[in-house]
């Protein structure tokens, strides 16, 4: 029967189900102005020669609407470094999707701004790096971003579209996170996202300058508590605090090849953004196979389905449908098994050694950071 | 959608003459493959059941919410109190999500 051959299975040969993506992340390139010390692209940078054409990704886009999927995140890099971004827009909103538009505002002008707009984004959202040019323009790496990133802002106010705040977050601006909350407030943001850096891959490299402390996320909890409250029915804040100070993990992408799936700017289709971390991992690629047969069928996407493959404690641990065992890739980092509960779980035998790396870390003194570049020749 | 259970109510955040709507970027849509509804906003797709999708096709950026509870509770033949009730808690849900705003008549 074609149904048994085609059975999916996890790593471990057990039968799991596919469900329904939702939703879909579109990095169309990994160009980009900046130089975040935290971006999570891979170390390993797509050159632009690689990149996808705008119909490839219409392709992609309309076989993801086909699977179920019903938005698509724009991102990069800076996905305004594509001059095409436009065109990848329509084939978007054409193949039925909402298109959620990511970005650092460096590189689009006004008159681009129109475009993408007449091209069909239903919504923006900006990049917070920093309050004030002196703390933008040192984390991003790139002088002059801030003034560039609040035109940007003016403009998406004028055109209409709904804006949402990315504030990434880390030791080194979480004292400021009140002022940030206030600059998403008066820049008319119908929400803000406070994330904690995640510490994957550049951010890794990182970690000592980086790490915040448990004093600032205890801080960070309460501002956020305090400004959601004031906030009701004005602005929404979405938080994601630092895992690191958690007692149970991230629910990360709501389970393994559950909800969503993230394409790459060469095409390589990927369970989470970082999961290239998992270096034992083959990916797919959509220029060989189609996204629904990757999707589906895919050892990739597969591996960590269902909960069958779950070592202890996860396995009989009663919150296994609820975080799914937390980050794989943060399992791959921290344990050095991609298939180890996820070490900042207080449940990991790891847990200790990874709260002691973690506090050391918050307490080193540092401030230098390693920006992302692509190397020499890229 | 479910709707709230009665003993987490939040205080309401829109009052009977208030006029709801869906502000640009928030959109009505079929969902082809489930074969259902769903309210597609900034960074979220919400599955709609059969209530939350009569609740929100009938905003049309010009009646009132209690215009609204009226036109639905002759449609479901229902007391007109209870309508008014899962209304107010439905719109309440989404204008604290940024999802529905509300403008005065």
């Amino acid at each position: 029967m074609k149904d048994q051959q085609h059975q999916p299975r996890d790593l471990d040969g057990n039968a799991v189900t596919p469900g329904l993506p939702m939703a879909m992340l579109a990095e169309v390139t990994h160009r980009c102005p900046l130089a975040c010390p935290y971006c999570s692209n891979p170390v390993e940078l797509t050159r632009a020669a690689q990149e996808l054409t705008a119909d490839d990704w219409g392709r992609v886009f309309r076989q993801a609407a086909d699977l179920g999927v019903l938005q698509v995140h724009i991102s990069g890099g800076e996905p305004g470094a594509r001059r095409d971004l436009a065109q990848i827009v329509a084939h978007a909103r054409d193949a039925g999707l909402y298109v959620n538009l990511i970005t650092s505002g460096i590189g689009i002008t006004r008159d681009r701004l129109e475009e993408l707009d007449r091209a069909g984004v239903d919504h923006v959202q900006l990049s917070l790096q920093g309050i004030r040019p002196d703390m933008a323009d040192r984390i991003s790496g790139h002088p002059g971003s801030w003034d560039k990133k609040m035109h940007f802002a003016d403009w998406v106010k004028d055109i209409g579209f709904p804006l949402t705040i990315n504030a990434v977050v880390h030791r080194q601006n979480l004292e400021r996170l009140p002022e940030m909350i206030e600059l998403a407030e008066t820049l008319g943001a119908r929400r803000i996202e406070v994330a904690t850096v995640q510490f994957h891959g550049w951010a890794d490299l990182n970690r000592k300058a980086l790490m915040p402390t448990r004093e600032q996320a205890a801080f960070a909890r309460q501002v956020v508590n305090d400004a959601r409250v004031r906030l009701r029915g004005r602005m929404v804040i979405d938080y994601v605090p630092a895992d690191h100070h958690a007692v149970f993990p991230k629910a990360c992408m709501g389970g393994w090849g559950s909800t969503g799936l993230n394409v790459g700017p060469d095409g390589t289709v990927l369970p989470c953004h970082a999961a290239q971390t998992i270096t034992w991992m083959r990916f797919e690629n959509v220029r060989d196979r189609d996204l629904g047969d990757i999707w589906q069928n895919s050892d990739s996407f597969n591996a960590f389905r269902g909960t069958a493959w779950m070592p202890e404690p996860c396995q009989s641990c009663d919150r296994k449908t609820v975080d799914f065992g937390g980050c794989r890739c943060q399992a791959m980092a921290l344990a050095g098994d991609a298939r180890a509960t996820d070490p900042v779980c207080s449940l990991s035998p790891l847990h200790p050694q990874v709260v002691a790396r973690a506090e050391a870390d918050a307490g080193a003194d540092t401030a230098d950071l390693i920006y992302r570049r692509m190397r020499k020749g890229d | 959608m479910n709707a709230q259970p009665a003993a987490i109510r939040p205080a309401a955040l829109i009052r009977p003459h208030d006029i709801p709507y869906l502000p640009r970027g928030v959109r009505l849509q079929d969902d082809r493959v489930r074969g259902i509804r769903v309210l597609q906003a900034p960074e979220r797709a919400m599955q709609l059941d059969a209530i939350g999708d009569a609740i929100l096709g009938e905003l049309d950026g010009s009646r009132s919410m209690a215009a609204i509870v009226s036109t639905l509770a002759a449609r479901y033949n229902a007391p007109e109190d209870q309508i008014a009730g899962d209304v107010r808690d439905f719109l309440t849900g989404l204008i604290e999500r940024r999802m529905v705003f509300v403008r005065q008549p």
